[in-house]
């Protein structure tokens, strides 16, 4: 984006703005997905209207009385600020707090959350001193979420960067759809985990309910317990050492590493043996893979 | 949608009106066309408890000539009450189409029920010793408003907001269901019943009988047979992950007893919270955290997974 200052964007219509950012370059051409590159694009690692925030700079707000609304509004006026710490105190289980957050942040939960918790997010660190409910950090680009108890079902749907890590256990479908990011579970995972999963990985210390990795394309499923069944065109894989050095540092790194190491995880990927999936046609291949 | 909720106090007694009040206004969003309570009282042998319809609401606001054909319902009703050798100890008219009885009968209550039930329009939405169930159009402030549930004192209750999809928005379509005959049961549900229709056809062939079209009353039909031949609630609970097609999380409650089950997907939600002296669950936490705002810790059950609690 030669030439295009923060100004010229900032002017734009959200639309223009992300075919300018080279964001929005997909166009659906028949049954093929083509993406395009402009070579001659700038790096650009924050979005121009993120907010310029100060990690010292901190706030503590009390949501007992407000709306989900009310508090994503307040914390984006807060983040206009310059606030770069935020810790949001009773959420009492609402839904939908702290979505679309496309900034650096220090986001703070004192309790727990409901649905759609975080979702949408490139770029904050979040720690909910709680539990989460259904569909926590859906979406999610990057950033790094962190839950200290348990979390509902379909935990990092569709995840395509960052790093998500729940502490206890979680419910069905974790991971269902993720695309990238590496989901982390302390405890068990329900049934259909990994399902239709096409990259990223994922980490479950504990037990894994049945069906999983259902229709994986790609990625890696690590259990660390039982594995009630896999599901269809899931197969086990050898555990190498690369994945053993990489799981003891991503577990190290949340301080969960299991006193025994990881030599006991079970690895698992896409057997590749679904009837169709060696008849896509090459573009639409390549964006699988 | 819908949402469902339900809570059991162990060894102890509390407002389980008011808790359950707050916890369905807090599932509001999930289902807005009616709300329905089934609360458990003290349970008082001899005596019965019978919550009654006599009318839709909406009959009451557009029918012509709607209050004396109710009018003439109850005087049929009470009639037959007394033909069944049933005394009528009092009486309270909530509603113009709703009312409660308190009812002193000796024996069984399954051919009174029927006898009752055979009058055009009346519907008995439950008849127990402990067991109260209200159900009407609105939120769970109004309803529990309308039939002063806010001084219920019990041991538990489960219920729901519905958000009708297949069935209309009528009082005979909201749950909670009792599970006719069987005193004291009910079931509130969150799903879709695949099978409904086979199912249905399986328990008219057995003798049961439906007042609706809503595939929700089946699982209390179920229950209800399972429990009359002798099953018991967990057993009747674990089967019906087998033999009942769809996707659903429902609660059973019984006069000691509060169950849970989730299908085989676990594709509808419900978050429990377990203490030793409280159980409570919902459809959100948010439900939840209605009755206990203290930090708590809660988890959602798994795929087939089969709860009972006793009171």
């Amino acid at each position: 984006m030669a030439g295009m200052s923060d100004v010229d964007l900032q002017a734009m219509s959200q639309e223009e703005r992300a075919k300018t950012l080279g964001m929005t370059t997909e166009q659906l051409t028949g049954r093929s997905l083509f993406v395009e590159f402009d070579a001659d694009a700038e790096e650009r690692f924050t979005y121009p209207w993120a907010a310029d925030v100060d990690y010292n700079k901190r706030f503590e707000l009390d949501t007992d009385e407000l709306s989900s609304t009310q508090v994503n509004a307040k914390m984006r006026a807060l983040m206009e600020e310059g606030y770069g710490t935020i810790v949001i105190k009773n959420p009492r289980g609402k839904h939908g707090l702290g979505v679309g957050i496309l900034s650096r942040l220090n986001l703070i939960y004192e309790g727990s959350l409901g649905y759609f918790a975080v979702g949408l997010i490139d770029g904050p660190n979040v720690r909910i001193n709680g539990r989460v409910g259904w569909s926590c950090a859906e979406n999610m680009m990057a950033g790094t979420v962190i839950i200290e108890k348990n979390a509902g079902s379909t935990f990092g749907a569709a995840i395509r960067g960052g790093d998500l890590v729940c502490r206890g256990s979680v419910g069905s479908r974790t991971g269902i759809d993720m695309k990238g990011g590496t989901i982390i579970v302390g405890g068990d995972t329900g049934a259909l985990s990994g399902f239709m999963m096409q990259r990223g990985r994922m980490i479950v210390c504990g037990n894994a309910g049945k069906n999983l990795g259902d229709s994986m394309y790609d990625g890696n499923i690590f259990i660390g317990g039982e594995i009630k069944s896999l599901g269809v065109d899931a197969v086990t894989a050898e555990l190498t050492d690369i994945d053993k050095s990489w799981l003891r540092r991503k577990l190290s790194l949340y301080e969960m590493l299991p006193e025994k190491g990881v030599d006991h995880f079970t690895k698992v990927v896409a057997g590749k043996q679904l009837w169709n999936y060696d008849n896509l046609e090459p573009s639409e291949k390549k964006i699988i893979l | 949608m819908c949402g469902i909720a339900g809570l059991i106090h162990r060894g102890g007694r509390s407002n389980v009106g008011m808790e359950m009040t707050s916890m369905l206004q807090a599932l509001k969003h999930r289902g807005p066309d009616s709300t329905g309570f089934a609360v458990y009282g003290p349970p008082n042998p001899g005596d019965y408890v019978m919550r009654i319809k006599v009318a839709e609401r909406d009959d009451v606001d557009r029918g012509h000539g709607i209050l004396d054909r109710i009018a003439g319902r109850i005087t049929e009703l009470e009639s037959r009450l007394e033909h069944s050798n049933a005394r009528i100890k009092t009486k309270e008219t909530v509603t113009p189409y709703a009312l409660r009885y308190v009812i002193n009968h000796e024996g069984e209550t399954e051919a009174m029920a029927k006898y009752v039930e055979e009058i055009e329009g009346v519907e008995i939405l439950s008849l127990g010793n402990g067991l109260e169930l209200i159900k009407d159009l609105g939120d769970a402030g109004e309803v529990a408003n309308t039939y002063n549930l806010d001084e219920f004192d019990g041991t538990h209750a489960i219920g729901h907001t519905r958000m009708a999809t297949e069935s209309d928005v009528d009082i005979r379509s909201a749950h909670p269901y009792w599970a006719f005959p069987y005193n004291d049961v009910s079931v509130v549900h969150n799903g879709q019943i695949t099978n409904y229709w086979i199912m249905r056809r399986q328990m008219e062939q057995k003798g049961h009988r439906f007042m609706s079209n809503c595939d929700s009353e089946l699982l209390a039909v179920y229950t209800a047979h399972n429990l009359t031949n002798g099953v018991t609630l967990e057993d009747s609970l674990r089967s019906s992950i087998d033999e009942i097609d769809g996707v659903f999380t429902y609660l059973v409650a019984t006069r000691d007893q509060l169950g849970m089950a989730k299908d085989t997907m676990a594709a509808k939600p419900l978050v429990l919270y377990e203490s030793d002296s409280l159980i409570a669950m919902a459809s959100e936490e948010v439900a939840i955290r209605a009755i206990l705002p203290e930090e708590i810790d809660t988890y959602d059950p798994y795929d087939e997974e089969v709860r009972v609690w006793q009171a």
